[in-house]
């Protein structure tokens, strides 16, 4: 009874995230006396690989293959469930990101395997298998009970640690077959995002809403995302008004993000945008309207004025590391 | 051309969420329902694509499965231009159940693109389109925020964790789409309330589909320490508390 953890990379580079995840799996794996195998699909070099082993990963599976350098859903899905099937893993474990989102739900039917999407937690129980989930868009959470014999996770981002438990791991290059029919989509063009944090992988998000009243405004709010190493986000108004681009657009129709810290400006705090950012470890406030809802959402608030405090705050960060 | 959309029928976004039965069950009382604001989204994009499409795509289909509750929902969806409906009349346990039954009947009655939202404001599964996908061996794309049908062929652009893919799919497919797919919602004409009120909902009988899955209990999230107001005099203050308090920066 094995644990298979799904790992991602970018240009060959495993994504924070993969390390969260494989920390995850072999947490749930020591609840079961079982071990993790992780899973990584695409060029990685053993250097890299081995990297998995630090959190926990005590067996690797590598598939190249020229049918899976772009994600076709089907094709995927195939060589996972195969090999889940192959090492007859019980549990497998995925980020609740665009591409698990893709192919956790086919891997569901294929397996005949229960889904727990979102997870933010380690089971509570194992016997019978009970998981945490968000549900209602953030305003409840579900403990949603698997009942099949193989178990599908899908772990919300930024919901678990890091945690270091190193050992060697053993690296398999495992060979696949893929029938060419197989694969239906075909890929035309590729744009990058580089150079900036990825919104949803982001630690810190600084983030601004109508309150910040002209697109123009927002350059100390840039600021001080890149001087904490942040990415930046917007309302959704501020993104519909082309104020900010829509990659930016936080809450239930937009991106649903968990950072460590999340500092909104100018954001009144409805319903909907606190679907996408209520899972942030910690919130800020900044807003003229001592009434605003977010200060209900927030641990830190300042009732004031966001275009004459950003650029305090700016100047406190500089200050501090130059200290 | 066919086009289907799939369409979930969930409490409107600013309800105040509550439950009865020793927190077992969703508590309906005075909930407004409401189409999930994804699939109205996706009805939407499937209507511009059949009024630009000079005849190409013949029809803009809508599925619901769920009791006969949903009407007014799926009723809707006809006043904002649907022109048909189908009810699958099953009380779904989870999203397994409700791709399974959908299964069944597009088995029978096949459409050329399938529309699904990315998640329901309900259940936030996003597993309903891609289950769906997989039981009838169609290909799938997820995180679609463009869709366009050019010289009768589907365009499509995804979102991928750190950029954008534009693609090509082959017929028939499953998209599962997010923002971007359609600016506004369409709303309903008073001549699309009117025709929709004469319309019919077709209503088909599934064979029972188990649930893999099944909700125990709910819990309400946790409350947050109240917040620290900081004087807006001395902003400052707050970096310290982060650094030193919080220990997030
Ligand atoms: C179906 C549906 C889905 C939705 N999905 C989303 C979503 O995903 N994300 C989202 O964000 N919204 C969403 N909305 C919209 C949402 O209801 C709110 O309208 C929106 O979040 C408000 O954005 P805002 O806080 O930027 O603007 P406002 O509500 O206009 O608030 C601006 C705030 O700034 C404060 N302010 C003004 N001047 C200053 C100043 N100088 N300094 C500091 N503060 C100032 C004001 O006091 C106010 O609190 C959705 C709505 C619906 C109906
Ligand atoms: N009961 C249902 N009937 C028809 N379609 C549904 C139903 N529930 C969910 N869907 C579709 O599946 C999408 C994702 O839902 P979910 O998997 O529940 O997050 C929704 O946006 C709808 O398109």
């Amino acid at each position: 009874m094995s644990v298979l953890v799904y790992t991602e990379n970018w240009d060959g580079k495993f994504k924070k995230s993969s390390f969260e995840l494989v920390s995850y799996a072999s947490k749930v794996a020591e609840m079961l006396n079982s071990a993790v195998t992780a899973l990584s699909i695409g060029k990685v070099d053993t250097a890299e690989l081995e990297k998995l082993g630090k959190y926990g990963a005590k067996n690797i599976i590598s598939v190249v293959h020229d049918s899976l350098t772009t994600l076709d859903n089907q094709a995927y899905t195939k060589v996972i469930a195969d090999i889940v099937r192959k090492i007859n893993a019980k549990i497998v474990i995925m980020s609740f990101n665009n591409t698990g989102k893709a192919i956790a739900p086919r891997l569901s039917v294929n397996l005949t395997a229960g889904i727990a999407p979102g997870v933010s937690r380690l089971p509570l129980s194992i016997n019978p298998f009970i998981v945490y989930k968000r549900a209602y868009s953030g305003n409840a959470f579900a403990h949603l009970l698997i009942e099949t014999e193989i178990k599908i996770i899908t772990l919300a981002q930024n919901s678990f640690e890091l945690i270091e438990s190193p050992v060697s791991p053993t690296i398999e290059n495992m060979q696949v077959d893929i029938d060419q029919g197989l694969v239906k989509t075909q890929l035309k063009d590729v744009q990058k995002q580089t150079g900036k944090v990825l919104l949803t992988d982001a630690e810190i998000v600084v983030s601004g809403g109508r309150g910040m009243k002209s697109p123009d405004n927002w350059g100390p709010l840039v600021e001080l995302a890149n001087l904490l190493g942040g990415a930046t986000a917007c309302s959704r108004p501020v993104s519909d008004e082309g104020w900010r681009p829509h990659e930016e657009h936080t809450g239930q129709t937009g991106k649903i993000i968990a950072p460590n810290l999340y500092m909104a400006f100018g954001i009144s705090g409805a319903t909907q945008h606190l679907a996408g950012v209520s899972s942030s470890k910690y919130i800020v406030a900044v807003n003229t309207d001592k009434d605003a809802p977010i200060f209900e959402a927030a641990q830190y608030g300042i009732v004031g004025d966001a275009l004459k405090i950003l650029p305090k705050l700016v100047e406190a960060v500089k200050e501090l590391k130059t200290r | 051309m066919k086009i289907l959309v799939c369409i979930s029928n969930v409490p409107d976004t600013t309800t105040k969420v509550k439950f009865v039965d020793n927190n077992t069950r969703f508590d309906s009382t005075g909930v407004q329902w409401v189409i999930n604001p994804w699939d109205e989204l996706a009805l939407t994009r499937a209507l511009e694509l059949k009024d630009a499409s000079a005849g190409v795509i013949q029809s803009v289909t809508v599925a619901h499965v769920g009791t006969a509750a949903a009407e007014p929902t799926i009723r809707k969806a006809l006043a904002i231009g649907a022109d048909e409906a189908i009810r699958v009349n099953a009380d779904p346990a989870d999203a397994y159940t409700v791709a399974g039954c959908l299964a069944e009947v597009l088995k029978n009655d096949p459409f050329d693109i399938i529309i699904c939202g990315i998640e329901s404001s309900d259940h936030n599964g996003s597993a309903v389109g891609g289950m769906l996908a997989e039981f009838l061996n169609y290909p799938s794309v997820s995180a679609v925020s463009h869709l366009n049908i050019e010289n009768g062929q589907p365009v499509i652009i995804r979102e991928i964790d750190g950029g954008k893919e534009s693609l090509s799919v082959s017929m028939p497919f499953v998209a599962i789409v997010q923002k971007g797919i359609a600016k506004e919602p369409r709303i309903a004409s008073m001549r699309g309330i009117m025709t929709a009120r004469t319309k019919q909902i077709k209503v088909v009988e599934p064979q029972a589909v188990k649930a893999l899955t099944r909700v125990v209990e709910y819990e309400m999230p946790q409350k947050r320490g109240s917040c620290k107001f900081i004087d807006p005099e001395n902003p400052k203050q707050l970096i310290e508390l982060l650094q030193n308090e919080a220990k997030v920066i």
